[in-house]
């Protein structure tokens, strides 16, 4: 294993990459420090109102349209996702939970400069990136039925939120930089205790009926290369928060970097920004040691041979 | 008999898969029709000469359930992880060959034909909340996201709870919350079990037990 992580770089606090950002993206100036975890302190300062609360009527169908969109992609906006994930894969209890990125901590935070295509991307334009990359999929037009509901559902969940605020409980919680650099035999290990149970000894999760109940990690059917998960600062933030399902917060820290790191270190589908040129495209976009795209792992070069 | 392979064949039971245990199984058979002879009384007894347990009394259903997961059950209340009056002494009684054996021969029966619950349970109760959503303020997932949709079961480490009987249901949660239950992997059962108060295991437990199964198939 041949990739160190810097502690400067681990220190890098990145708001917000649904989409591939990399860690000297736009908000590596937000170096404010992380709130503690909220589940950690109980009760998150901003509650989303309870779903009963959804008004009758026409806009409170359109609000359970974003939901349900949300709990159900691939069901409901088959055309622009081509993996086997929902988006409440990533951000838990249909987008609700604290330290899980709720939709309630991102709603307030756009309009945003990104440095990575230099403007202002409205929150539409953020959605249309989560579907390009964690759902490897296609970005709905910004008036698309799709984009508005996903809009409506996140505005009523963060009614009464302030604008502009890093509320506590948005986002995934930093996991602070470990002992020892990510390993991936270390990692491979926590895979097997603590993972595999679920999402198979492969990786590639497990289905009933043909749908995922446990979603893959890796390959085909997982997120791809431009993905925010694949940089090991987010997956192990998500992972040290979420994972195992209905346990998070039991791993420690290194575990926590490890197992990113394995996962992080498997084959899955293309970055579709790729130009036909690996390191020109690392160069592009995923100039991080959070990144092993374009990588050498264990003898394998990463994005090399993209699992289709 | 040639009636059963039929409808074991149409349950989707892989032929092949039944071909090299069909002498082990015979030796199963009568375990559950006869018990062994050394302590073991007849399975059949209590579990249903199907397989398809009692509702009434609260023995769960074995028939169509993964053969990993009865094995390790079995393995389970012999060792003590997972404690019962009732099933360690029997557990105790059987070899770990007709552990298997048993595990093996429930997990292809037919999933019996269930009677259609008296009154369906509501889409939006209290149970049905828990199951399909959860309860994430108390870190409770919804059950489903384990057990698989309406409680069919995933694989060999997620048990169907569709069809079981409430009761059933019931006592495995209290044991996980008082720790007479405690061979979940990863603790997972232990630890959710402690967020939930008798009314939310009498709610989940009638939703699940309402839940139809799929019929004449091993879970999927
Ligand atoms: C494979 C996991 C994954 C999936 C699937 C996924 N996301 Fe994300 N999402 C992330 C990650 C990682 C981030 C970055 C969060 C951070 O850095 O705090 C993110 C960020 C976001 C943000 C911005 C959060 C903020 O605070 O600025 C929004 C909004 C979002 N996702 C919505 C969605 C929607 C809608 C979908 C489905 C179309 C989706 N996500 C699917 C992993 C995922
Ligand atoms: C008890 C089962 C279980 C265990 C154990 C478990 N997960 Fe998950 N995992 C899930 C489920 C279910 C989801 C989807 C959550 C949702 O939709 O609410 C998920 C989602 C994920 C995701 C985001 C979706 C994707 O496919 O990329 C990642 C990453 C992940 N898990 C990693 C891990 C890691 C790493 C471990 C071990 C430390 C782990 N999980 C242990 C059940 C589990
Ligand atoms: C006297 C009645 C009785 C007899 C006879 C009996 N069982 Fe049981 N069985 C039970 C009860 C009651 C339970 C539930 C116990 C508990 O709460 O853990 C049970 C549970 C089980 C379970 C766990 C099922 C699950 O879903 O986890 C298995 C496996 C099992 N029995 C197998 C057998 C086998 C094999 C035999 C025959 C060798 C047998 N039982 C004989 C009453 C009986
Ligand atoms: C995070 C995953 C997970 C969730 C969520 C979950 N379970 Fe379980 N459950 C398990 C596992 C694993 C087992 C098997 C334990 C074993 O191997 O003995 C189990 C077993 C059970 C059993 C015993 C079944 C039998 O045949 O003996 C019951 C009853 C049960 N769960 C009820 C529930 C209910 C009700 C909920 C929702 C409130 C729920 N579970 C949510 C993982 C989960």
């Amino acid at each position: 294993m041949n990739v160190r992580l810097s502690a400067v770089v681990l220190a890098t606090f990145v708001l917000a990459a649904c989409t591939g950002r990399t860690p000297i993206d736009a908000h590596a100036t937000d170096a404010a420090p992380t709130p503690p975890a909220a589940a950690a302190q109980g009760t998150p300062a901003f509650a989303p109102p309870a779903e009963a609360a959804i008004p009758a009527g026409p806009y409170g169908d359109v609000v359970r349209l974003g939901r349900e969109i949300f709990r159900h992609t691939r069901q409901n906006a088959p055309a622009y996702v081509g993996n086997g994930l929902n988006c409440v894969n990533c951000h838990l209890d249909a987008g609700r939970l604290a330290d899980s990125s709720p939709l309630w901590g991102a709603y307030g935070m756009y309009p945003q400069y990104r440095k990575k295509n230099g403007h202002v991307n409205s929150y539409g334009e953020r959605l249309q990136g989560c579907f390009m990359y964690s759902m490897n999929g296609k970005a709905p037009p910004l008036d698309d039925k799709v984009i508005v509901a996903l809009e409506t559902y996140s505005y009523w969940m963060a009614q009464g939120a302030p604008l502009g605020v890093k509320l506590p409980g948005a986002g995934y919680p930093k996991v602070p930089a470990p002992a020892k650099a990510p390993d991936y035999a270390r990692g491979q290990a926590v895979f097997a205790r603590d993972c595999a149970l679920c999402h198979g000894a492969d990786g590639q999760g497990q289905k009933v009926a043909g749908d995922y109940v446990f979603p893959p990690l890796w390959g085909p059917d997982s997120f791809n290369w431009g993905a925010g998960m694949h940089e090991l600062d987010k997956a192990a933030a998500f992972i040290k928060a979420n994972m195992p399902l209905g346990r998070g917060g039991m791993l420690n820290d290194q575990d926590a970097w490890d197992v990113a790191m394995f996962m992080d270190a498997h084959e899955r589908p293309q970055d579709p920004r790729y130009g036909g040129d690996l390191a020109a495209t690392r160069k592009a976009y995923h100039d991080t040691p959070m990144s092993l795209y374009g990588r050498r792992v264990n003898g394998r070069l990463l994005g090399s041979e993209p699992a289709r | 008999m040639r009636g059963k392979w039929m409808a074991w064949v149409a349950g989707g039971t892989l032929l092949a898969a039944t071909w090299p245990v069909l002498a082990g199984s015979t030796g199963a058979r009568a375990l559950a029709s006869e018990g062994n002879g050394r302590g073991a009384p007849p399975c059949q007894s209590c579990h249903g000469a199907d397989g398809g347990g009692q509702e009434a009394a609260g023995f769960p259903r074995l028939a169509g359930l993964d053969a990993g997961y009865l094995a390790k059950q079995l393995a389970d209340y012999a060792a003590g992880t997972r404690a019962n009056a009732v099933m360690q002494p029997i557990a105790r009684a059987l070899s770990a060959d007709e552990r298997q054996a048993a595990a093996a021969y429930y997990s292809r029966l037919p999933v019996p034909m269930a009677p259609l619950p008296a009154r369906p349970e509501a889409t939006d109760g209290a149970g049905a909340t828990l199951a399909t959503r959860g309860r994430w303020s108390d870190r409770v997932p919804a059950c489903e996201q384990c057990h698989g949709p309406g409680g069919v079961g995933v694989g060999a480490h997620f048990p169907p709870l569709a069809g079981q009987p409430a009761a059933y249901i019931a006592a495995q949660l209290k044991a996980w919350q008082q720790g007479t239950r405690r061979n979940d992997p990863l603790e997972l059962m232990q630890h959710l079990s402690r967020a939930l108060g008798a009314e939310d295991i009498e709610a989940v437990s009638r939703w699940f037990a309402a839940q139809p199964l799929p019929n004449g198939r091993s879970t999927p």
